[in-house]
């Protein structure tokens, strides 16, 4: 391998450990239930989407997810909109928040799909459990492709979460967490 | 004619529904007997919704529905014409079609090739000269069809009993406030399209749950809601301290619990003390100024259409588990015993601009749905009411629907409806009552012209 490629591999090896650390240091933000904290990773122009799943015939899979340009989905809204789901779960009277959940992500399969500039567009895969009370669980698998952008603060915040939920009828009575 | 129920003795269901003393037994909403009672005494017998015809808008699309707990598939046929069938072939009992929604010219079940035409008649059976020998009569095996089907400006609804009386006699004093729920916001009959898809989650408790509850339980809004307002997702942002509804221009109107006794629809509905609608006020304050204009000049439309009008009434929950509102479809389905699976259906004019129909459909998202800021909440209520009400030492004790009972009063002006204050339980002591009607009837001869007791 030539010093050049040489180099760019270490920045490749460097970058993928950066995000996969960031992705991690999210996760236990969110399941520690830091929600303020939390909150501040998420850019002020995030879309955060969370689309419906359909079952379609063969060949018209990309009606599968429903559109966030004109569709009805499980979530579709950015900053002002999470920052209230914050707040709301921090009132310690959302009562389906209250107890608070037992929540962990379990993140994997991260991978970098391009580069642009202070952006990186990401892709990894979930499987989320949900506990409650006494005997109430919910476990949930999918996708999340995102953007993260580069940030003095922070190291990175949020810019674009899109959540492939793998469901179709939701087999869960709510969300009231963040994937 | 009095029902018993074998599962606890002597017992009838009069006895678990005392409405004189708003008392009812928890195994009205937990006991597995009663819950497939229903299926066969309500589910079978009302008109239940089905969709819109905007979810199928050409020949050959089809929706996939459901009544009860059971599939169907609504269909525009080769000649435009609306069907509803069971999602099940013929011949072993196979869904024809898995798909949630598409175009096809056929429905062909993927089992043995039984293939059916969109408008239900069976048109292809492989191996019919060599294995039938052509004796099968095909024009006996359609697919199987409502008996009664309406499209009731833009809405579709359905019911298994050709003995039914039509949908508007159903919904007697509730025929004109759904009509308007389907109005553009102008006052166009059939105005809207809704968004797609359905939303559609899964809930741990019996259907009556939420489907008697909402829009007749004023009393949970408080205390349920009460971490939303931080939120702040109503249209109008932080204006009105985050309140989620928009905002509302004063109109002299007094809002009530209205029902109709007889046939159990109801809702929270106002007397007008004008005609007319009331002005216009700013709401849109999160979106930009283009919906809010267009609300406007729709409200100036209306406000011209309805000046001699009194508009006494509104949506209500269409008995037995579907609530209609101007702007939000709530369906309940019975899934299995404890279990409900929750239906969200949103209207949208049809001729309205991108930018109205985005804002729209982000307000619907916020506050409906399971992860609704609204809704969430609620469903923590009907789970544990459910789960708490189910042993054998609380099934004894019976819930209270006392709240209002006996002030119920009627108004010239609402014929047909009871009312009760606007935080009351008569709309849910109404939807017992006629529960317990179609529990007991042996047929819609029972029902329908419905008799005073």
């Amino acid at each position: 391998m030539s010093p050049e490629a040489m180099q760019r591999s270490l920045e490749r090896l460097l970058l993928q450990r950066e995000i996969e650390e960031f992705v991690a240091m999210e996760a236990e933000l969110l399941d520690e239930r830091r929600y303020n904290e939390w909150i501040q990773l998420m850019a002020d122009d995030i879309h955060y989407y969370l689309p419906i799943r359909r079952n379609m015939r063969f060949g018209e899979q990309e009606r599968e997810q429903s559109s966030a340009d004109s569709e009805i989905s499980w979530m579709d809204e950015g900053k002002r909109i999470l920052v209230g789901r914050v707040r709301q779960i921090m009132t310690g009277i959302h009562w389906c928040e209250e107890p608070l959940s037992r929540v962990r992500h379990v993140i994997s399969n991260v991978q970098i799909v391009a580069v642009r500039g202070d952006e990186v567009e990401e892709r990894d895969r979930f499987i989320v459990y949900r506990n409650r009370l006494q005997d109430e669980w919910d476990l949930f698998a999918g996708k999340r492709e995102q953007v993260l952008r580069r940030d003095s603060e922070t190291g990175w915040k949020v810019a674009k979460r899109t959540v492939i939920l793998d469901q179709n009828v939701l087999l869960a009575k709510n969300i009231t967490f963040f994937f | 004619m009095v029902q018993i129920l074998r599962s606890l003795g002597d017992r009838s269901l009069r006895q678990l529904v005392d409405l004189e003393r708003g008392l009812v037994n928890r195994e009205v909403y937990v006991n597995p007997d009663i819950y497939h009672q229903e299926l066969e005494q309500v589910f079978t017998r009302a008109w239940l919704f089905v969709g819109h015809e905007s979810l199928v808008p050409n020949p050959g699309d089809f929706f996939q529905s459901r009544m009860g707990e059971e599939a169907v598939i609504l269909v525009r046929d080769h000649k435009s014409k609306l069907h509803v069938f069971l999602n099940t072939c013929r011949h072993r009992g196979m869904k024809v079609c898995r798909y949630d929604e598409g175009n096809a010219r056929l429905f062909t079940c993927p089992f043995h090739g039984w293939s059916y035409d969109t408008d239900g008649r069976l048109v292809g059976v492989p191996h019919f000269k060599a294995a039938y020998r052509e004796e099968l009569d095909k024009s006996a095996f359609g697919l199987h069809e409502v008996a009664q089907l309406c499209n009731y400006y833009g809405s579709i609804w359905a019911t298994w009993d050709p003995k039914a009386p039509s949908f508007p006699e159903y919904l007697g004093p509730y025929a004109e406030g759904v009509r308007w729920c389907f109005e553009s916001l102008d006052g166009e009959d059939a105005g809207v399209e809704l968004f797609r898809p359905v939303m559609r989650w899964r809930l741990p408790c019996n259907w009556k749950f939420p489907a008697f509850s909402f829009d007749g339980d004023t009393l949970h809004g408080v205390t349920t809601h009460r971490s939303i307002n931080v939120a702040a997702i109503g249209p109008q942002g932080e204006r009105k301290d985050g309140d989620r509804h928009p905002m509302r221009a004063a109109f002299p109107e007094t809002r009530y619990e209205m029902s109709s006794r007889e046939l159990g629809h109801g809702g929270h509905n106002s007397i007008y003390e004008l005609p007319g609608v009331a002005e216009y006020v700013d709401t849109w304050q999160t979106e930009p100024p283009e919906v809010d204009e267009y609300y406007r000049k729709a409200r100036e439309k209306k406000a011209k259409k309805y000046a001699s009008r009194y508009l006494h009434g509104g949506g209500a929950l269409v008995f037995p588990n579907v609530n209609i509102q101007e702007q939000r479809i709530l369906q309940w389905h019975p899934h299995r015993v404890g279990i409900t699976e929750s239906w969200r259906l949103f209207q949208v004019d049809k001729s309205a601009p991108k930018v109205v129909k985005d804002a729209q459909r982000r307000y619907m998202m916020r506050y409906a749905g399971p992860a609704g800021l609204t809704e969430s909440d609620d469903m923590e209520n009907w789970n544990y009411a459910h789960a708490a009400s189910s042993g054998t030492i609380a099934a004894r004790i019976p819930y209270n629907f006392q709240c209002g009972l006996g002030h119920e009063f009627t108004d010239e002006r609402v014929p047909g409806m009871t009312l009760n204050f606007g935080i009351a339980e008569e709309n849910q002591r109404s939807r017992l009552r006629r529960w317990l009607a179609f529990m007991e009837a042996g047929s819609w001869n029972d029902l329908y012209p419905v008799k005073k007791d």
